[in-house]
């Protein structure tokens, strides 16, 4: 753990539940090289502020979270990419929105921003109007003859995010795939600031509107803890039972999205109505189908309605009717029998090195879950039956996701009647400190930073595992049948708006 | 089958939520309806092109849904399509993001008349909690109509499109 020592020797800054790490530029450039030299600690994220960079890394044997920073002199500070290639999107972005330059960085190309806007830099007190023209997106050149490019999107055929996919094939093989985002980006990091953790609550909810009960908990805990005032503990458990239907539902549709594209379309009817009757049981209970802006910084927006255990009792039997059906689409006579073994792959050490997460991270050895590390309330007193496979294909995301079905299920039905009394929210003093705060989406670990002052937020990062999963996704598009493209990119599935800000 | 039993109850029903109008047990008179409009409208199914201007997904989760065996948009000659050539309805998403305006303008123009463009969720309808960012900006093509909602739920979207069909006809 030569890079975690490092960070580690550097000098404090008071910051909940864990101090800060503020590494001098040196320190900060030993411990990028150092970073090579240390397999098992995880880039999480990076963002900025006007004058530091910040990094977020955690080593999951350890149940703490380091957050590490480096004052930014020059306008530049050391990349952290030659260790970690996901940096590499980080500092783009950090670019795009800051300024700062990624000394040694392995791609400077622009991200976020496609020169559209009024302004470079929108994010720095050095903003910039615009003054040369918007470029074409500027993609990998195609390097061999007889290879042809397809590109997708930003338009998508289909319900899907605004993306744009560059596709380099040889017939019907895949040699590169790369995708550029940056489309959706609607200014969240700045919205946030200046308004209190309350208000600014709604952006986190609207990052990725998937998993938007998991970024509200993550950005709810970071402002909790940035002000040391928990939410009350009935507000833990109901939050807990949000996320797990939240799981639920989006498992559902993946799944089903799935067995769509292979032709499984009767399983995939059968998905679509699960996840229908569980955001319906959501609505019932907590009054919004995707529990919108149920979760707010301080605990819950209301206590759970009185018919809501009762609906949500109706959805999980109505699920487990069908699990044992579910649970067999790849066997022999099942639906998919082998459609999806082999496809998609993404081997263990590269799921690794991404520090991937979620089903995707789960389907290819890597077991990480911030439900149990660095953990959080009310995970401590409802035991999570971790679900791990490692063949790291599409077959074996959409296992982990049908084995997590029945786990989710499990904890709402243990956490549902033993639901402590209680208040649902308290108020958070309008205080000043900085905090962390995450939680387990169904895509994987989300994560928040705060800095407040005064009760208003200065800066804040809201980081969701998508980062992690685009490099991923590239590679699992790799030497694979243009086909199947469908099928990977869903059994990933990124979120776009979550990377776009 | 337990799960077509279970489709035909959320269709016929007990009424599930009251916070959600219209009820279930008007989504299907809504899709008869909407079909009707449709064929009468245009000789043909009608063909709908998602165009995600900055969405936060949400949107696009309750778009999906019209898919299902609930909803199934198909099976009332509702589908949607992968190109703007194909498309007679460009239901919109997300606040305008300004790093979209370009590709919105060029699907308009790809897109035969008749054609309408729907402002599909409280984002794109008036940016909803996104105004004020310096990544958005005043939509590049005219709003036929507007579904209001965060996200509009599947019964509203229906709705939505069959307000259009009929204030066309
Ligand atoms: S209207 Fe709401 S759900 Fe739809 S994109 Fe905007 S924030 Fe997301």
């Amino acid at each position: 753990m030569i890079a975690g020592s490092l960070i580690r020797s550097a000098a404090l800054v008071p910051a909940h539940p864990w101090p800060r790490r503020r590494l001098p530029g040196e320190l900060w450039a030993t411990m990028a090289a150092a970073l090579a030299g240390t397999p098992g600690l995880d880039l999480l994220a990076m963002w900025a502020d006007e004058s530091e960079v910040y990094a977020l890394l955690l080593d999951p044997a350890v149940p703490e979270a380091l957050v590490a920073s480096v004052g930014v002199v020059g306008g530049a500070y050391a990349s952290l990419s030659r260790a970690r290639p996901v940096a590499a999107w980080f500092d783009r972005m950090i670019h795009d929105l800051w300024g700062h330059v990624a000394d040694g960085g392995v791609d400077q190309r622009p991200w976020l921003d496609h020169g559209v806007w009024p302004m470079h830099r929108p994010m720095s007190g050095r903003a910039a109007a615009v003054s040369i023209p918007p470029q074409p997106p500027e993609f990998l050149p195609v390097d061999g003859q007889d290879i042809h490019q397809l590109a997708l999107g930003p338009i998508r055929a289909g319900i899907i995010e605004a993306g744009h996919w560059r596709l380099q094939c040889d017939g019907e093989t895949v040699l590169r795939a790369e995708l550029r985002l940056g489309y959706t980006h609607k200014g969240t990091l700045g919205l946030l600031r200046g308004k209190s953790a309350r208000a600014a609550a709604r952006f986190a909810a609207r990052l990725s509107g998937d998993a938007t009960v998991a970024h509200a908990i993550a950005f709810a805990r970071a402002a909790e803890a940035a002000t040391q005032t928990p939410a009350p503990p009935r507000a833990a458990v109901l939050r807990a039972i949000m996320a797990e239907l939240e799981r639920l539902a989006n498992h559902c549709g993946d799944v089903g999205a799935i067995c769509e594209a292979a032709g499984a379309v009767a399983m995939a009817a059968r998905l679509g109505l699960h996840r229908e009757q569980v955001l319906r049981a959501s609505a019932e209970a907590f009054g919004h189908r995707l529990m919108m802006d149920c979760v707010i910084p301080g605990g819950v927006v209301g206590d759970i309605a009185p018919g809501g255990a009762v609906a949500i009792g109706r959805a999980l039997d109505g699920i487990d009717e069908d699990i044992d059906e579910i649970r067999r689409f790849d066997e022999p006579g099942g639906p998919l029998a082998g459609r999806l073994v082999g496809i998609g792959r993404i081997d263990a050490a590269l799921a690794q090195g991404l520090a991937a997460g979620g089903p995707v991270g789960r389907a290819s050895g890597r077991g990480h879950d911030c439900r149990l590390v660095p953990g959080y309330a009310p995970y401590d007193r409802f035991e999570v039956e971790p679900v791990l496979l490692r063949a790291g294909d599409v077959d074996a995301r959409v296992r982990v996701r049908v084995g997590e079905l029945a786990v989710a299920m499990g904890l709402v039905r243990r956490m549902l009647p033993g639901l402590p009394d209680g208040a649902v929210s308290v108020a958070l003093p309008p205080g000043s400190g900085e905090g962390l705060g995450w939680a387990e989406a169904f895509r994987g670990d989300c994560w928040c930073w705060l800095r407040l002052e005064s009760g208003l937020i200065s800066s804040g990062f809201l980081a969701d595992p998508s980062w992690r999963h685009l490099p991923a996704a590239e590679q699992a598009a790799r030497d694979g049948e243009v086909g199947d493209f469908p099928l990977i990119e869903r059994s990933i599935n990124l979120s776009c708006s979550g990377i776009d800000l | 089958m337990a799960w077509r039993r279970l489709a035909s109850n959320l269709l016929r029903g007990p009424v599930g939520e009251a916070m959600e109008p219209p009820p279930p047990q008007t989504v299907l008179a809504l899709s008869q309806r909407l079909e009707a409009a449709a064929r009468r409208r245009l000789g043909h199914g009608l063909g709908l092109l998602h165009v995600d201007a900055g969405s936060c997904n949400g949107c696009e989760l309750e778009l999906a849904a019209l898919g299902n065996v609930v909803y199934d948009l198909e099976r009332f000659g509702l589908r949607f399509v992968a190109s703007p050539r194909h498309a007679d309805v460009l239901l919109v998403t997300g606040p305008l993001a300004r790093n979209m305006h370009e590709a919105i303008g060029r699907a308009f123009v790809a897109t035969a008349e008749p054609k309408w463009v729907v402002a599909l969720g409280d984002c794109a309808v008036d940016f909803g909690v996104f105004k004020g960012s310096y990544a958005i900006g005043e939509s590049p093509v005219a709003f036929d109509l507007t579904v209001r909602g965060c996200p509009p739920a599947p019964a509203q979207i229906l709705e939505g499109l069959l307000a259009l069909l009929e204030a066309n006809r």
